[in-house]
């Protein structure tokens, strides 16, 4: 999907814009509803957000960049993440992390240059009783072991 | 009649209960007995450890390890029991296939004591109704219909509730300052961005029976004069924010929430706000700030919040188990709440008990249960041929009680006086195969990661502690180095701007105070 | 307005309320280092050179923002915050690239300058030469992210005095660091109106001058409290 560029292409976030009443408190609701109807904050989307909220763009990006959840590239196809939470941690998510690093052939963190497949971590989430945990494309591993998770990395569509 | 409630957190959820739930309502509706079982949804209902978890009206069984290949099972053997006319008279004879009928008896169960918990698990957190006629919001009608402001203040000062985010500051004096303060409008908010690892309480309050939150919010909003509030929540719990959404929906279209609410002059609203991933909003002037649409830093305090918070309106500033704990210390009195737990610390606390224990999950018990019964009896103990070598509390910003002082009464000066904190409620059990070096070393790689960077101390010095974590690791740390560690953590937690950094040091000094000779083996030979 | 008086390292003093203790210090010419902090700019509290003992107080406090309370008696240059300082500019120090040898602003360094007060002579923390850019883009300044101690001056000036906000602080922890516009190279900023105040207040090498080569930016920030001054008296001249 293409990304659009011009300002007459970000339609879709006036009603969220009105919802607001285009308020600058409310710019971190904003982003949020901006990742989700576009995929990630591009830099014309950002700046039509700065544009419309009257806001500085160096303010705009520094909030943004602030928070881990906001993309600033479109997200890979597959989202690989391990959780470190605490009882994940100390339940072999080092293990995990390994795993899927070799398997991906990536850091963690990273994020392979075609875009096919990215590695996060998630500090905690919270069903801390089925650790340790992993995430990939939204479905979530539970006590996760390490072969398991070669196993299903190894089924991700290409 | 017979009900059946079957938990819908985020726990037994991720383990299949949606599955079960659909496949319970294609068999109640295929045996046509929807009108002899009523199946619902509920908040959790305990030891997420053996989930998905199942209850049973009005036998009140509860069933492990439930999955939807039991459904057929299950409702035939229900509506064998009601062919013999009873619902109830005689044991059910059915148990899940890979599952089994947990004993209520066992000490998980015994010993807790359910306030903040009462009505979680019980009711479908999607439907007001069942909340409603379960209590919710009667607390809110009674006071807005004949106390004075003045009257709550004094009734919750005298409950001795204090704050159950960590810091454990009395609630009632936090409300008592923010009426004070001048100016018609004031904010409540609630710090739902729990974010300390392995902590899930707040979650499950919020999953479970999100009115009683609002309802707390609402009588705050009341007794210090505030027309506005807001939810501040963390966007990793996604589910608690769909039942959030939804019950503030409810209650505006019920006459709960909104203006001019039970027929007085009284109004106040609810603005949810989703964090996006840091933990520091957790500290209250960063929540603040991040409230405003800014960048999540905190602020040197004074001015506090009461004075000065979201728009420069004077603010109250309460977490989510807090909040819960109103409604019924107005509905049951203050001394009622004041005799339960220790003298210091009213009432109770829950704990998200996870880790190397064998039965986890979310237990409340009265302030002052010793860390020995949570851990060993409702929890177990460790996993079968393994001890438990220490419990981590306060997350990020606690430390570890060591095994031999699990006698410890879980109350906010004991663990205090042992180098950590009450906290949040997250408690992690460790097992012998913990490396206390490499926890101290996770702790602190957190903070390094989480810190906001505006302060020098914090930012460039959780940086070098971490290093230096990482050099005793790898085993090319030498005594100096470990010196230097001492030194650095104590400048870091003197001179940092917030909460923040000022207690990352606290798990590694912890793990340095009792687990000293872990840190010593692995330096190098001088 | 009222008077309080009290004692800064055994010297009674005499401020107005609402003076603060880094204030009545000066005045008292009891000097306390400071690097975040700059006369005319809203005050951040964040580098912590300026934290003072307070006694009756466990925590200490940064004297740029703490207000002066009758009675106070306050402690400036005690073993404790000498040590405190000394490892704050060595955290400064080992978290960028700084060398002073081939440095604009040698000599003229506020970062230097506190280096030299709090008598570091070598850094008892491990360097961390992280890899950071440089950015030449803008016709007339440039801005070397290896020298900047992210003290925020250049962006608190930026949009407090000059209205601009062409800067603002980015990322989080370790990876802060500041931003023009959407991140982008400075010279691509359309509301930068190349006035030089960030670098007029640069406490470091960060932002210079393009022409200056070592040691010849002769920058004086205090410039700032005099052409603020200035400005004052022409808006209330009739």
């Amino acid at each position: 999907m293409p990304v659009p560029t011009k300002p007459e292409s970000f339609m879709a976030l006036e009603a969220v814009l009105l919802r607001h009443h285009r308020s600058p408190d409310s710019l971190i609701e904003i982003l949020h509803q901006s990742q989700n109807l576009y995929s990630y904050l591009s830099d014309p989307l950002l700046r039509h957000v700065a544009t419309r909220l009257k806001l500085p763009l160096s303010r705009v990006k520094g909030t943004a960049s602030f928070y881990h959840l906001f993309r600033f590239q479109p997200p890979a196809r597959h989202r690989c993440v391990v959780c470190t939470g605490t009882a994940c941690q100390i339940q072999g998510a080092s293990a995990l992390i390994e795993a899927m690093e070799e398997s991906l052939g990536l850091q963690m963190g990273d994020r392979r240059g075609d875009g096919w497949v990215s590695l996060s971590e998630v500090r905690c989430l919270g069903t801390c009783s089925d650790a340790p945990l992993v995430l990939i494309d939204g479905t979530v591993g539970r006590q996760q072991s390490s072969d398991g998770l070669r196993r299903w990395l190894q089924e991700l569509e290409p | 009649m017979n009900g059946l409630r079957c938990c819908a957190s985020a726990g037994c959820l991720a383990r299949g209960s949606g599955a079960l739930i659909g496949a319970l309502e294609t068999a109640i509706s295929r045996a046509e007995l929807g009108d002899r079982i009523q199946l619902r949804p509920v908040g959790c209902l305990g030891p997420c450890s053996q989930g998905p978890l199942l209850a049973l009206d009005p036998d009140g069984d509860l069933y492990a390890g439930v999955g939807p290949q039991d459904a057929e099972t299950l409702v035939a053997a229900l509506a064998r029991r009601l062919h013999q006319g009873s619902d109830q008279a005689t044991p059910l004879e059915w148990a899940p296939a890979r599952g089994e009928r947990l004993d209520l008896r066992a000490p998980f169960f015994q010993r807790q004591r359910r306030i903040v918990l009462e009505h979680c698990g019980l009711i479908d957190p999607t439907d007001l109704e069942q909340a409603i006629a379960v209590g919710a919001y009667g607390q809110l009608e009674r006071v807005l219909q004949g106390w004075s402001p003045e009257r709550v203040l004094t009734e919750l000062q005298r409950s001795g509730l204090r704050g159950r985010g960590g810091a454990g500051y009395p609630t009632g004096l936090k409300w008592a300052t923010v009426a004070r303060m001048p100016g018609a409008r004031k904010v409540v908010v609630c710090n739902a961005d729990e974010g300390d690892p392995g902590a899930f309480m707040d979650r499950a309050v919020l999953e479970g029976d999100p009115h009683r939150v609002l309802e707390g919010m609402a009588i705050a909003a009341y007794a210090v004069g505030a027309d506005h509030g807001f939810i501040y929540i963390r966007a990793e719990y996604a589910l608690a924010i769909e039942r959030l959404r939804l019950a503030i929906d409810q209650a505006v279209r019920r006459g709960r929430l909104g203006p001019a609410l039970f027929g007085t002059g009284f109004g106040f609203s609810v603005e949810l706000r989703v964090g996006a991933g840091a933990y520091v909003c957790g500290e209250e002037t960063a929540l603040i700030a991040s409230i405003e649409g800014k960048r999540g830093t905190p602020r040197p305090r004074p001015p506090y919040p009461a004075e000065r918070g979201v728009g420069g309106k004077p603010t109250l500033i309460n977490n989510v188990e807090t909040l819960a704990n109103v409604a019924p210390i107005l509905r049951e009195g203050a001394d009622w709440f004041a005799a339960i737990g220790t003298a210091g610390s009213a009432g109770t606390k829950v704990f998200s008990l996870t880790g190397h224990v064998r039965r986890g999950g979310l237990v409340e018990v009265p302030m002052g249960t010793s860390l020995t019964t949570v851990v060993l009896e409702m929890g177990e103990g460790a996993p079968e041929g393994s001890a438990v070598k220490a419990v981590q509390t306060g997350g990020p910003s606690g430390g570890c009680v060591p095994a031999d002082r699990l006698d410890t009464p879980l109350d906010y000066e004991s663990l205090q006086a042992l180098g950590t904190i009450m906290g949040s409620g997250g408690m992690v059990v460790l097992d012998q195969s913990t490396d206390m070096v490499a926890l101290a070393a996770y702790f602190m790689a957190f903070c390094r990661e989480e810190s906001c960077g505006k302060c020098v101390p914090c930012r460039a010095g959780t940086v070098q502690l971490h290093g230096l974590l990482e050099r005793i690791l790898a085993g090319s740390a030498s005594r100096a180095d470990l010196d230097q560690l001492e030194t650095l953590g104590a400048m870091v937690m003197d001179t940092s701007l917030c909460g923040l950094g000022q207690s990352a040091p606290k798990p590694m000094l912890s793990t340095l105070r009792y687990f000293r000779g872990d840190y010593l083996a692995r330096l190098e030979a001088p | 307005m009222s008077v309080r008086t009290l004692r800064i390292d055994g010297r009674d003093v005499a401020s107005g309320e609402g003076t603060t203790v880094l204030e009545a210090a000066r005045d008292a010419g009891v000097a306390i280092p400071t690097l975040c902090h700059l006369e005319g700019l809203s005050p951040v509290a964040a580098c912590r050179l300026c934290l003072v003992e307070i006694e009756g107080s466990n925590k200490l406090q940064p004297a740029c923002i703490t207000p002066v309370s009758e009675g106070m008696v306050v402690h400036t240059a005690t073993p404790r915050l000498r040590e405190i300082r000394r490892t704050v500019i060595e955290l400064l120090f080992t978290e960028g690239n700084h060398v002073c040898a081939v440095c604009v602003a040698n000599g003229h360094c506020e970062l230097q300058d506190r280096a030299v007060d709090v008598g570091m002579d070598h850094a008892r923390l491990p360097y961390r030469f992280p890899d950071r850019p440089v950015d030449l883009s803008h016709q007339r300044f440039g801005l070397d992210h290896n020298r900047c101690i992210l003290c925020s001056r250049c962006v608190r000036v930026c949009d407090e005095v000059e209205g601009a906000h062409v800067w603002d602080m980015a990322w989080r922890g370790e990876h802060c660091r500041i931003i023009a516009g959407l991140d982008q190279p400075w010279g691509a900023v359309d509301a930068c109106t190349d006035c030089g105040k960030c670098v007029m207040v640069c406490p470091t090498g960060a932002l210079f001058h393009k022409g200056d080569s070592v040691a010849e930016k002769h920058e004086d920030p205090s410039r700032l409290a005099a052409l603020l001054q200035a400005r004052r008296a022409r808006q209330e001249a009739p």
